[in-house]
């Protein structure tokens, strides 16, 4: 087994007490001192995440904007420098070599944050596409990146309230950051990108403010909760934003690698939809158990919000409207599960309610 | 919360984790503090239906984290005369206390003798360092 690399924080979280876990070649904290307490700090008040394991890959120079905006789905002209978006890379099939989320900084400057499991694969694939002129930087190992998520997050931090998908620097703790508000639990907050040596300095003052660390298995279940996709799971070089219901983030009309096949897809309607869905008995539906007959549950879990079984699969067309029934074989007991609208639960939204809203309508 | 780690010496170990206390011609079975914290938080136990007979090293049901999915293994033979239904709406009351509150069912043994197979505390212990 290689060995496992480890983020400037893993003192911290020895110290802390978590259980450690391997994650993308990463030793990761899974939880301190509950994943259930964790999550439920995050929907109330705040958590931080040590997210240094994602990659961060800096491209700059004549004709990265241009490259980028054939490379990635949504619309680099819509977003100004200190704007974010939300990408997905696709291949020729229209299948998602990864999502992502770019930081513009400038004319021709960007920062993308990728997904720690593609990190390697999504360098190769950039630099292999990028023009001559711009260059790729992956700069991931010189930084540390620190989530601080939910309602009180940013007050906590005693950071102003700003739209979602900006950033800035700012100073923090002693310690220089950019501040994005992005991240991966449904909630306000923002990501906290600094220099490596700083790391443990900024950690130690975010949670002397009160926010509570929180472990990879928490963020898992978050974001899933938000119905947020995990790439690799709910999302795969197998399948396409349309049917992955993230047609909002691709341009159709520019052009880009794959969009030809995307907008047939889009056209004709795509054959199988990534649903979000809630059990209807008790049981917990988990990745690869069949959404009978012939569908598969791409991520499955327990919501410690709504104390029940939840996922995220994709089903037949006829199968997505809000309160369609689905049956999930777990492990031999074929169960039912119903389709609701997303997010699941977040603290501002959930799936319930819009439920009185379809049931009047008729459309269950 | 969290027990602390014990293993009582009155209990009989299966090397999957699994405890039984038997009490004369009955025995309770539960899972360990060590399975326990392998899994992390429970959230669901299916249990076995109620005059179903269960096989010693079967499995009689399941244990779930948020995480994890954990077979529960039978220490003995017998038939199921009653399951927790306690931990069945309160998962955690196995994390929170693994030998007591968190008993997971009784079973009328049919093989009492099958016991002399199964590890005593200090054999458990001795597997749990060399695992």
């Amino acid at each position: 087994m290689p060995e496992l690399k480890r983020t400037p924080l893993f003192d911290r979280h020895l110290a802390l007490g978590a259980r450690m876990v391997p994650f993308a070649g990463y030793e990761m904290p899974v939880f301190y001192d509950g994943l259930i307490s964790e999550h439920k700090a995050v929907r109330s008040d705040s958590g931080a995440f040590d997210a240094s394991h994602m990659g961060l890959l800096e491209v700059d120079g004549p004709g990265a904007h241009e490259g980028l905006q054939r490379l990635l789905s949504n619309d680099l002209d819509r977003i100004r420098p200190g704007h974010a978006q939300y990408e997905l890379m696709t291949n020729e099939q229209g299948g998602i070599v990864d999502d992502l989320i770019v930081y513009r900084r400038g004319a021709e400057s960007y920062l993308v944050i990728v997904n720690a499991s593609n990190r390697e694969s999504d360098v190769r694939w950039l630099s292999e596409r990028l023009p001559t002129g711009a260059s790729l930087r992956d700069v991931s190992d010189d930084h540390a990146l620190i989530a601080v998520q939910g309602p009180g997050a940013l007050a906590r931090l005693g950071l102003e309230p700003a739209p979602t998908f900006t950033f800035a620097e700012v100073e923090l703790f002693g310690v220089s950051c950019t501040c994005a508000r992005t991240g991966y639990t449904g909630e306000a907050g923002c990501e906290l990108i600094c220099a490596a040596e700083n790391a443990g300095k900024l950690w130690d003052g975010i949670l002397a403010a009160g926010v509570v660390p929180c472990g990879l298995g928490a963020r898992d279940t978050l974001r899933l909760e938000a119905c947020l996709p995990l790439h690799g799971q709910d999302i795969t070089p197998e399948t396409d934003p349309i049917s992955a219901g993230l047609g909002w983030a691709c341009a159709l009309a520019k052009e880009f690698t794959g969009v030809d096949r995307l907008r047939a897809i889009s056209a004709e309607g795509p054959a199988l939809r990534l649903v979000a869905f809630v059990m209807d008995h008790p049981g917990i539906p988990r990745q690869g158990m069949p959404i009978v007959p012939d569908c598969k549950v791409t991520s499955g879990t327990h919501s410690p919000m709504l104390d029940m079984g939840i996922g995220m699969g994709y089903a037949p067309a006829r199968k997505i409207e809000p309160w369609s029934m689905l049956t999930i074989d777990v492990r031999g007991r074929p169960l039912w599960a119903k389709v609701v609208p997303k997010p699941i639960y977040t603290s501002s939204r959930n799936y319930t309610d819009t439920q009185g809203e379809w049931l009047r309508r008729g459309r269950y | 919360m969290a027990a602390t780690e014990s293993y009582p010496v009155n209990l009989k170990y299966h090397r999957e984790h699994d405890w039984a206390r038997i009490e004369g011609g009955e025995a309770v079975f539960g899972i360990t503090w060590k399975a326990q914290d392998m899994l992390g938080e429970l959230v669901f136990f299916q249990p076995p239906v109620v005059g179903s007979t269960v096989a010693k090293d079967g499995v009689y049901g399941e244990v779930e984290s948020v995480k994890a999915v954990s077979d529960l293994v039978a220490p003995l033979s017998g038939k199921v005369i009653a399951f927790n239904e306690k931990v069945q709406s309160e998962p955690e009351s196995i994390n929170a206390d693994p030998y007591g509150e968190g008993w997971l069912v009784r079973v009328q043994l049919s093989d009492p003798g099958e016991a002399e197979a199964l590890l005593d505390v200090e054999a458990y212990k001795q597997l749990l360092v060399e695992e």
